[in-house]
């Protein structure tokens, strides 16, 4: 086989990354380049490079170091038995890599995963030498995230944390029935243990840090990913599982990855791709657990028999019409928790909402600057000059507020 | 009738607006009898000759939110920003908790102006491009990029921070800024042909951009909200983006064709 060229071995292990939804470069700590030998900064924010004809953000490298696996996971481009090509590349040259574009300022750094080869244990050396090489050799102070392998030594997992921002352990499939078909060789026993070995890691480090001002930098989290449509599980199993994960290992986030159709895909996966609106209202659900007080009970509350959200309206709003009687919520009156559940108020409209009703009795005028749809709202709120009357209890409120159905484009441009 | 007109150095002269702010609002000159002015712009034609700034009859103080939001707001292109900030320094003085309320009018369109600039300086950081070019000296790497404000020397703490160990030029159509690893010198406008006009990684780059891309989940709206048409012009990588848009469905098609054939072939 002829010798590839940095550019197309580029192509093959970023074409075979990008199923990996995770692009976040904050959440780590602060820091620059000022007093160091390198280059590189954390500003807190995270930065997006550019963003693909996809819709999703470039912030970060995101490579494999090869595609060739000795696993054979149905979902995945780089399974053992798929005739995708393979390539891969040195530790020197993802370091090179890494460093030219981060000069150029086109990215806030690596996210750097892998196929296994030989065995587990060489694939994470490998991925470690490299995070290594730029921490130690280039004094590099951007971001790394390193996707670790689950059945690799302790130690070295250890070791990825001491030079990441960001380690990740893929969860993959939401339901142990799930791996077992997709992902014959990944068991759930071991994925969570190691995901339960890195928490403490995470902590043990944030201690150190605590106590010892001098004590190594260690990584700030770890996350994970599950495809959703590959296999059966509803929504009511992915949010159960994700909020067990939330709970057991202390992740920072849970991403979710809708299965896309791959090029030379495994004859047990479906043709087509699940609607890419289940993603979103799965991470619509996973916001409201996150940053809007909601329980696991309430958000799989709004669930249909099936156990799937509905897609028509987003989840917050199929809750305020399943619960009608706890609504029109007074917004000059109602604790924060009760605000939040408003739909259409996010938590910086009711931050504001919150700070100007200590210096006066909110009118509508003042809920429409504090937010963007006063329309959406309207029906669930009591104010100084609005209640609405009728409009909770009238059985077609759903008609008038949810959005529009519109006729999907077949060739979107 | 205005009274006092007040010259700052630059557009982006916080310094200059806050000294002269703070002595007119300790006199509680009123907004309207105040002309802000940069540099030596033509005066207005009804302007009243400078004078001295009144002597503060007494101290002046502001919430703690205020000065960071003002030093934001400034550096918006819009000409009333300087009045704007005056007139909220005068309302805020007498009632400091007026910062908090964000149903007021004027706290609204100052808070706007300011989240304006953060965005322009988040875009600037995000899609600033250096191209590496050689010097007697060793690699310098020169960008160029338009702002749409004025934040070119409130964003270069980032850029010099980041890129402390690297020789870089940043060049705008109002100001170019130089670092060589210990100083940061400023100097004045340039054009797009003082910037480098090629870098080789460019192609690389742009190897990477195609690839990331997945045609399976085409989504311009979201991609335009976050990277609007305007920044195109000085991404290497937007080149690529109308034909990645055009193949996409057909490549999704041929995935899926390609998969539904090998599923019905014999043998697998």
């Amino acid at each position: 086989m002829a010798q590839l060229d940095t550019s197309e071995k580029l192509t093959i292990l970023a074409d075979a990354a990008k199923y990996d939804a995770s692009c976040a470069s904050s959440g780590a700590k602060k820091r620059d380049s000022r007093t160091g030998t390198g280059i590189g900064s954390i500003t807190g924010g995270g930065i997006c490079h550019a963003y693909a004809p996809d819709g999703r953000c470039i912030s970060l490298l995101k490579i494999l170091l090869t595609n060739s696996c000795i696993f054979d996971c149905h979902y995945c481009i780089n399974r053992r038995s798929s005739n995708v090509r393979r390539a891969r590349f040195t530790a020197q040259e993802v370091v090179d890599l890494t460093l030219s574009f981060y000069r150029r300022n086109y990215i806030e750094g690596l996210f750097l995963s892998s196929g296994i080869i030989a065995s587990s244990n060489y694939t994470m050396e490998q991925i470690n030498e490299v995070a290594r090489c730029l921490r130690e050799d280039h004094d590099f102070r951007g971001y790394i995230h390193l996707k670790t392998i689950p059945d690799a030594d302790p130690a070295l997992i250890a070791q990825a944390g001491r030079y990441a921002d960001r380690i990740s352990i893929n969860v993959e499939l939401p339901t142990t029935q799930g791996l077992q078909i997709l992902a014959p060789e990944k068991s759930e026993t071991q994925i969570e243990g190691a995901m339960a070995n890195m928490a403490s890691v995470i902590e043990d480090g944030a201690d150190a840090r605590r106590r010892y001002k001098s004590a190594p930098a260690f990584a700030a989290g770890q996350s994970t990913q599950m495809i959703i449509g590959a296999d059966a599980a509803s929504d009511r199993d992915i949010v159960h599982r994700a909020s067990g994960l939330y709970t057991r290992h202390r992740l920072k986030r849970v991403y979710y990855s809708a299965f896309s159709p791959i090029p030379d895909a495994s004859a047990v996966l479906p043709l087509q791709r699940p609607p890419m609106l289940r993603e979103h209202r799965l991470y619509q659900s996973d916001w409201l657990i996150r940053c809007y007080d909601f329980s696991l009970a309430d958000v799989t509350s709004v669930t249909d028999p099936s156990g799937m959200l509905p897609l028509d309206i987003d989840p917050k709003l199929a809750y305020a019409l399943k619960f009608r009687d706890q609504f029109p919520v007074d917004v000059n009156r109602a604790p924060r928790e009760m605000l939040l559940r408003i739909p259409g108020l996010g938590p910086t409209a009711v931050k504001r909402l919150l700070a100007a009703r200590r210096y006066r009795s909110l009118r509508l005028s003042d809920v429409a600057r504090a937010t963007t749809s006063l329309k959406k709202l309207r029906p669930f709120i009591i104010c100084e000059d609005w209640r609405p009357v009728t409009l909770t209890d009238s059985a077609d409120l759903k008609a008038l507020i949810a959005p529009k159905p519109k006729q999907l484009e077949l060739f979107p441009a | 009738m205005t009274r006092h007109l007040i010259r700052l150095d630059a557009a982006d002269d916080f310094d200059g607006w806050r000294s002269a702010a703070r002595a007119l609002a300790a006199a509680e000159v009123p907004a309207d009898q105040i002309l802000w002015q940069v540099g030596d712009q033509p005066a207005d034609l009804f302007a009243p000759a400078p004078r001295p700034l009144p002597t503060p009859t007494r101290a002046l103080t502001v919430p703690k939110g205020f000065l960071p939001l003002a030093r934001s707001a400034l550096l918006h292109r819009d000409p009333e920003r300087f009045a704007l900030l005056y007139a909220l320094l005068l309302r805020v003085a007498r009632q400091p908790g007026l910062l908090h309320d964000k149903t007021d009018p004027l706290c609204r369109r100052i808070d706007a102006l300011a989240q304006t600039v953060h965005r322009d300086m988040h875009k600037m950081h995000a899609f600033l491009r250096f191209r590496e070019m050689s010097t007697a000296t060793g690699p310098r790497y020169v960008a160029w990029f338009e702002p749409d404000h004025h934040i070119t020397r409130a964003n270069a703490g980032f850029f010099v921070g980041r890129f402390a160990t690297m020789h870089w030029s940043i060049l705008t159509p109002d100001t170019s800024l130089h670092w060589d690893t210990e100083t940061l010198r400023q100097g004045p406008g340039a054009s797009v042909q003082d910037a480098a006009p090629g870098d080789p990684l460019e192609e690389v780059w742009k190897a990477y951009y195609a690839a990331i891309f997945n045609p399976a989940r085409l989504n311009p709206k979201a991609m335009l909200s976050e990277m609007p048409k305007k920044y195109w012009k000085n991404l290497p990588e937007a080149a690529l983006i109308p034909d990645l848009i055009a193949g996409a469905r057909a490549r999704e098609i041929e995935m899926i064709d390609r998969s539904r054939n090998a599923a019905l072939a014999p043998g697998r």
